[in-house]
């Protein structure tokens, strides 16, 4: 067969598989510990005094570690959200459902999460949201153990008190 | 101090989801050989390759420049990878340049890729780990809550994402290379695109594209002497700030504003609006140019949007903005920053053809990446610095 | 060239795992060697290396970055290979006068993955990555072409692992350290032939850091600055059929361009991960028998991937700093076996 005659090669699956073990570091697992029993801690920066939540280990503003572990409420306050309706293969929520970014009371970055509990034109910033935990018997060393935020009803806060942290 | 330093030689490849007619090679050295074409020269006037591209794990091969170093002739030379996310093509660039600029070569190759349909670029950005919850959606996820942000914040009319889709979807019509064309595309139609990451509609997002784009840099000395004029570089710069730390601004970062300073410090421009003739900027959801405008300093912090609204950056506005179609047009991830570069180049060589801004002499090419965090910019000129 | 010196190196202490993520391994690295250089923030340019296959997640030097004080921004880059090529970067940078000082780290976790197999994924895509060929097996049929060539034995190669662990015992960053016998590292069973354990580095995990300044300031700051009078790196081809594996070729220009030959070298710290190489790097460069080799236990003794490179510039700009050496040689090394190669000329005044 000559080469015009060939069909050219245009895809070949080669699948690939690589097994990792994750470690946490010393911070995260701090945290994860603390989810496990259904509290949030954050850590906060001896210089800045800001409060980190999840905790890295550091304040990458000022460069230099954190140690000081403080308690962060399980309530916030929505700072802002999107709408995903578009699948990816890792989520692990149902479509369509609001991403949100929580600044919950204490902390001074914002925490990453999805709301539920009220329809999704309901969703604005400034609301105000509490964690909804696992059953008790079922608290994990994980982020899942935090099955989403949903509204508590408060009244919202005001975008201008808002505004130093978007 | 710095030897000058001049882009002789363009290439790149027709962006399409798509490109089983090659391999990851063959895409490198179709965009290689054009801009070697371009600038008149051959494999072996080439003396140090630095390649540019976004995370490994897009395509599944680690450190790519090893495999590529035989089709990109790198053997026996020296071979750089950069990687700085998104603005990894602009970055690339900037590295090339330093390479001349510091009188260690006469003429270097870079070239950024990404080929997007080998792998799942949305599940390498969404990977799971036991450690952290996946409800951020891709980039399309994390982007969309700052443009809310913005649009809060600015009160820009809710039209204005539209009209940037349809400027830069317009302007890909004239680009032969695009991936995304579209001439009968209307604002109903962008308008009445399904919500994606809301408020993302699926016609202001960038496409997923393979691609391939390519430079030759050389020095003054052998910079003369091409079919076509060199782009002088008058300056670059990069900026770089964490992920996410208490007090960040992530609308209007200040990564973003320190590195447009000293890009435009460097290249002796005290106003920007006026001295600069052309911007290719990367904007990979539409919302992000009226964003980038007040970034870069074209307009007042909350009025971006007005450049957008009053046609200003239309290819016949007082500052065209994303000539080519822009990464919403065409997206090879790690190829996107350096085509800004390359655009930027072609303007001020006289050489982007249809979609050529008339009488352009000064061009600014932006690129940025990962959480609105790295930032790389250059300023190219007609004249000599 | 304008002059550049190392003004300070730190690094970490190489765990075999290290339960630390990478930013809590980096953080106290980088705040040492800032300080010792006595360099007050910020500097002029900050570059870094690492990749994101050993911890199999995307952006990994993303994360790093908190660890390198980039409040209020700094000008940064970062190179996805071992650090010596962030070092390279910075050196350009300064060479070009945009910059006096920068800072240079690199950090790697390998430890998640299977790292033999995570670097199987270097290798091309179509043809040969799916069948999986891991790194040690692809060393040794490098290190089984350089015995039939040299004539040279699985002795030698063992010579090379025992001096080099028992040098490691002056090295408190070392993964692996100790007295060892030759018979007995002999009798220890293959891990691809003609390799064994002790042919092969250790897996590490780890973070190492410097400060680079240019000219005068460096003499300020630092009672002996190691100077950089040459720096060179290439690459050779990839296919593994398409080169000659008992001699590196890459290196041996990047040794010429570099000036290693130009006089006598008191310290030479090869990046060899495989006991042969450690031959076939120091034919590349030249070597003289005088010349002490990896000091430090070299790769061998720690093998942070994408920092094992870094580390030998960092050890030989330490034997300059304490006033052990006048000249020191710095090899790195990145791809399968021996694709691409650093060389790092070093000198006290
Ligand atoms: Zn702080």
């Amino acid at each position: 067969m000559s080469d015009a005659e060939r069909k050219p090669v245009r895809s070949i699956q080669t699948p690939m598989r690589l097994t990792y073990h994750y470690t946490a570091g010393i911070a995260t697992s701090r945290f994860l510990h603390g989810i496990a029993e259904g509290r949030i801690l954050g850590q906060r920066c001896p210089v800045c005094t800001k409060v980190y939540v999840p905790p890295r280990g550091s304040c990458p503003r000022c460069a230099v570690a954190t140690e000081e572990e403080v308690h962060v409420s399980d309530r916030g306050t929505i700072l802002t959200f999107a709408i995903v309706r578009v699948p990816s293969e890792n989520l692990d929520v149902p479509l369509p459902f609001a991403c949100v970014h929580v600044l919950l009371d204490g902390a001074d970055v914002p925490f990453f999460s999805v709301v539920q509990g009220c329809p999704l034109d309901e969703v604005r910033i400034g609301m105000r949201v509490a964690a909804a935990w696992v059953e008790p018997d079922r608290l994990a060393p994980t982020l899942q153990s935090i099955r989403w935020f949903e509204p508590t009803g408060e009244p919202d806060v005001p975008f201008d008190q808002l505004r130093e942290h978007l | 101090m710095a030897e000058r330093c001049a882009v002789i030689g363009i290439g790149q490849t027709h962006h399409t989801a798509r490109r089983d007619d090659v391999s990851i090679a063959g895409l490198v050295r179709e965009a290689a050989e054009r801009a070697l074409a371009d600038a008149g020269l051959d494999w072996g006037d080439i003396d140090a390759v630095v390649l540019g591209k976004a995370p490994d794990m897009f395509e599944g091969v680690m450190m790519p420049e090893l495999y590529l170093a035989d089709a990109l002739g790198a053997a026996g030379k020296p071979l750089l990878r950069v990687h700085t996310a998104g603005s990894v093509g602009g970055s690339t660039a900037v590295v090339a340049a330093n390479l001349i600029q510091a009188g260690l070569h006469e003429r270097v190759l870079t070239v950024a890729f990404e080929k997007q349909s080998e792998s799942n670029a949305m599940w390498a950005l969404t990977v799971k780990t036991p450690l952290q919850s996946a409800v951020v959606a891709g980039a399309g996820g994390y982007f969309a809550p700052l443009i809310r942000s913005y649009m809060q914040r600015s009160g820009a009319p809710e039209d204005t994402g539209i009209r940037v889709a349809l400027k830069d979807r317009s302007n890909a019509n004239k680009n032969p290379y695009a991936h995304l064309r579209e001439p009968d595309l209307s604002f109903e139609t962008v308008a009445n695109s399904p919500m994606l990451w809301d408020p993302i509609r699926f016609h202001e997002t960038c496409p997923s594209s393979d691609g391939a784009c390519a430079l030759v840099l050389s020095s003054e000395r052998a910079a003369t002497g091409g079919a076509h004029p060199p782009a002088w570089i008058h300056a670059t710069a990069m900026r770089s700030e964490p992920t996410q730390f208490a007090g960040q601004e992530k609308v209007n970062p200040r990564a973003g504003q320190e590195c447009a300073q000293e890009v435009y410090a460097k290249a002796g421009i005290t106003d920007p609006r006026r001295e600069i003739d052309c911007a290719e900027i990367y904007v990979p959801f539409s919302w992000f140019e009226p964003m980038w405008l007040e970034n870069l300093g074209f307009a007042p912090v909350g009025s971006g949007w007005k450049m957008t609204y009053e046609g200003a950056t239309a290819p016949d506005g007082d500052l065209p903005v994303n000539m080519s179609g822009g990464v919403l047009s065409s997206n090879p991830i790690g190829a996107s920053g350096m085509l800004r570069f390359a655009e930027a180049a072609m303007q001020v060589r006289g050489q982007a053809g249809a979609h050529q801004v008339d009488g352009a002499r000064t061009a600014l090419g932006h690129a940025y990446g990962g959480g609105s965090q790295f930032f790389s910019m250059w300023i190219v000129r007609s004249e000599r610095p | 060239m304008r002059e550049v010196a190392i003004v300070s190196f730190a690094q970490s202490r190489h765990a075999r795992r290290d339960l630390r993520n990478e930013v809590e391994i980096l953080l106290p690295v980088v705040q040492e060697a800032v300080q010792r250089s006595g360099v007050e923030r910020p500097f002029d340019f900050t570059c870094s290396g690492s990749t994101d296959f050993l911890q199999g997640q995307p952006f990994a030097f993303v994360l790093a970055l908190d660890a390198a004080g980039a409040w209020p921004p700094i000008a940064e880059s970062h190179v996805e290979m071992d650090g010596a090529w962030a070092l390279y970067e910075a050196w350009v940078k300064i060479q070009t006068g945009q910059a006096e000082t920068a800072l240079v780290y690199s950090f790697g976790k390998s430890s998640p993955g299977d790292l033999p197999e995570v670097l199987s994924r270097q290798l091309d895509p179509y043809v040969v990555a799916p069948l999986w060929p891991d790194s040690v097996s692809l060393a040794a049929l490098q290190a089984r072409a350089w015995l039939e060539k040299s004539g040279r034995s699985e002795r030698d190669l063992a010579a090379v692992a025992a001096r080099s662990r028992r040098d490691a015992k002056g090295n408190p960053h070392a993964t692996v350290a100790g007295d060892f016998a030759i018979d007995d590292l002999l009798d220890a069973p293959y891990l691809a032939s003609p390799l064994r354990k002790h042919d092969c580095a250790p897996i590490s995990d780890g973070a190492a850091a410097l400060v680079l300044v240019a000219g005068d300031r460096a003499r300020q700051v630092c009672e002996r600055p190691a100077w950089i009078r040459g720096i060179d790196h290439r690459a050779d081809l990839h296919a593994l059929g398409a080169r000659d594996l008992t001699r590196s070729a890459s290196t041996r220009i990047a040794g010429e361009k570099a000036g290693v030959a130009r006089r006598p070298v008191d310290v030479a710290e090869l990046h060899a991960p495989f006991t042969h190489q450690e031959y076939i790097l120091r034919e590349a460069l030249g070597l003289a028998e005088d010349t002490q080799i990896n000091p430090s236990g070299g790769a061998l003794a720690a093998n942070p991937m994408m920092v094992a490179g870094l580390i030998r510039i960092g050890e030989a700009a330490r034997r300059i700093h304490d006033g052990s050496a006048r000249r020191t040689v710095a090899h790195a090394t990145s791809g399968p076996c021996l694709q691409q190669n650093l060389v790092c000329v070093l000198e006290g005044e």
